[in-house]
């Protein structure tokens, strides 16, 4: 079976972010980018499944500029067989990601499609559940564990609480959380055979998808700053202050 | 104008963070209406009926929503929705799940895990793990929005909302549930406690963890822990806060041997007031902290328990 993983660049989770001056955005001018950590778990779940003999294929699709093929690139390093870049300058709203994906899918006709439960940039937590609802597939997000069986899938998600498995039809959607599995590091051999492995461009337009913006940013402000309190001396200290001075304790 | 607020429940009681999502919902301004969705419910119904400010309770109690899947609640959202401007659901792992969804078969994007409200197109949310703040005004016509409970205060429960019983019943059937595997504890969950006391990778193994017990029974506090303390495999996953965990906002959060990286400080810097207790002075949880004590917690947690 085939299996699909969209992936998405996305500031490099060890940059500290600043916010422009004119609070128009963040500033991502020379910083350091990376394939996002969640859709790298993506990435290694279907590379696992390829070594387990379930998948076939693993293709790895970008969004954005020709900058994300670097992100495409290390996904084929990591072991994805093919990739496929969409390419448009535009800031998409997932809506329109997840419009955009839907075509993917129609074309590609995967068993499983793979992606991140959030990335780290828009923190919006939503394009793989919506590509499940436009593709009418069943979706297990947050998923812990992913166990393909026949034509089901059992996918046990991360929930408030606990653990909850899910069975679902195949063909279905996955999103991936942290404890899904650790990803690999690309060999130097392997980062070198990447660059010979297929990657497709196709334009964004030419999907016949109307991708108007849905929002408009207004500002970006930098978070309230928390201003650092006082360091106590002793334990009797700092219970007499919890109690008489912040009163949260009695 | 009307509003959708969709109950969070488990069946046998509504969960508190829902009277924070009605908060946003007042916060926007209109009729509001709260769904509840779930299988032999009527508690949670009777308990959303008293929310303050709530108009309607719509119950759909089937079979089919005893587990919430999102396949099926989805349908039933976007079926009810023509009535409604803005449909809100709390940012818990319910919400998180099958609103999206809403807002692709109602095709219009999600305003995810807002915090405030500037107006009733304009929203306040968190990007960039909390480093950043964006004010986005949605372009659609209908209003898909998750709501960060740690952004609103709970509004009180002295209303009497008419309930009225739905029959729409929508079974996408393509997905089942399989198994619950929930956290049993005596304490306080994380996301409802009023105090909380987390331990980091300065825990050193999962057995210091007990160090914590004593204190968190005679606050009556939940424990959390640190990414670095879940990563090591001290405690499990669900403990962890921290913007890949829970996100809370206690009135008192002491962290214990957590240096406070951001990833950390993002799900819990709102805490009313924050008390760190490490022994590198140059930790970065002290910059955040109200009261921090340079000690070893070793010796700091047995006398800490002593004195409260």
């Amino acid at each position: 079976m085939k299996v699909l993983v969209p992936i998405k660049r996305v500031i490099d989770f060890n940059v500290k972010v600043r916010v422009k001056s004119d609070n128009s955005n963040v500033d991502l001018a020379n910083v350091k980018m990376a394939i996002n950590p969640f859709c790298e778990i993506a990435v290694e779940e279907a590379i696992r499944l390829k070594e387990a003999g379930i998948a076939t294929e693993v293709i790895a699709v970008s969004i954005g500029t020709k900058a994300c093929q670097e992100q495409l690139r290390t996904a084929l390093a990591l072991g994805a067989d093919r990739a496929i870049q969409i390419q448009t300058d535009l800031e998409l709203d997932s809506i329109n990601i997840a419009k955009l994906l839907q075509k993917v899918v129609e074309e590609e006709q995967p068993k499983l499609v793979i992606l991140g439960k959030q990335a780290i940039d828009s923190d919006n937590n939503q394009t793989g559940q919506m590509l499940a609802a436009l593709t009418n597939m069943p979706q297990g997000t947050f998923a812990s564990i992913v166990k393909v069986d026949g034509d089901k899938v059992n996918v046990t998600r991360e929930v408030d609480g606990g653990l909850q498995t899910v069975a679902l039809s195949l063909p279905a959607i996955v999103t991936t959380d942290l404890r899904l599995n650790e990803p690999r590091y690309a060999s130097l051999p392997n980062i070198m055979k990447a660059k010979r492995k297929p990657l497709d461009v196709k334009n964004a337009e030419d999907f016949g998808i109307d991708l108007t913006p849905r929002t408009k940013t207004l500002k970006v402000t930098p978070p309230a700053e928390r201003k650092a309190g006082i360091i106590v001396e002793s334990i009797d200290e700092l219970v007499e202050k919890l109690k008489n001075e912040a009163k949260v304790i009695s | 104008m009307s509003i959708l607020v969709f109950a969070e429940h488990d069946n046998n009681s509504l969960k508190a963070d829902t009277l924070k999502t009605v908060a946003a919902a007042q916060a926007i301004g209109g009729d509001i209406h709260i769904l509840v969705a779930g299988s032999n419910c009527q508690s949670v119904a009777e308990a959303a009926a008293k929310i303050n400010g709530v108009s309607k309770v719509l119950v759909a109690d089937n079979a089919v929503y005893e587990h919430q899947l999102a396949e099926n609640v989805s349908l039933l959202v976007t079926e009810l929705a023509g009535d409604y401007e803005h449909i809100l659901a709390t940012a818990l792992t319910t919400g998180k799940n099958f609103m999206p969804r809403v807002a692709a078969l109602l095709d219009v994007t999600q305003i995810s895990d807002i915090i405030g409200v500037e107006s009733s197109d304009t929203f306040i949310r968190p990007i960039y793990a909390g480093n950043a703040i964006a004010t986005v005004q949605s372009l659609d016509s209908k209003k898909v929005i998750t709501v960060r409970t740690t952004g609103f205060d709970a509004v009180v429960t002295d209303g009497s909302a008419e309930v009225v019983a739905l029959d729409t019943v929508t079974d996408a059937g393509n997905s089942s549930h399989v198994s619950d595997e929930l956290t049993v504890s005596e304490r306080p969950e994380l996301g409802a406690a009023s105090v909380i006391i987390s331990g980091g990778r300065g825990m050193q193994n999962g057995d210091n963890f007990k160090l914590l017990d004593g204190i968190a029974d005679k606050l009556g506090a939940a424990i959390g822990a640190s990414r670095a303390a879940v990563d090591a495999g001290f405690v499990p996953n669900d403990m962890q806060v921290g913007q890949t965990g829970k996100i809370v906002a206690p009135d008192l959060y002491i962290a214990v041997g957590i240096s406070g990286a951001i990833q950390h400080l993002a799900g819990m810097k709102d805490s009313k007031v924050i008390v760190a207790i490490n022994k590198d002075p140059e930790a970065p949880i002290f910059q955040v902290a109200d009261y921090g004590i340079v000690a070893d917690l070793f010796d700091a947690l047995p006398e800490l328990e002593s004195k409260l």
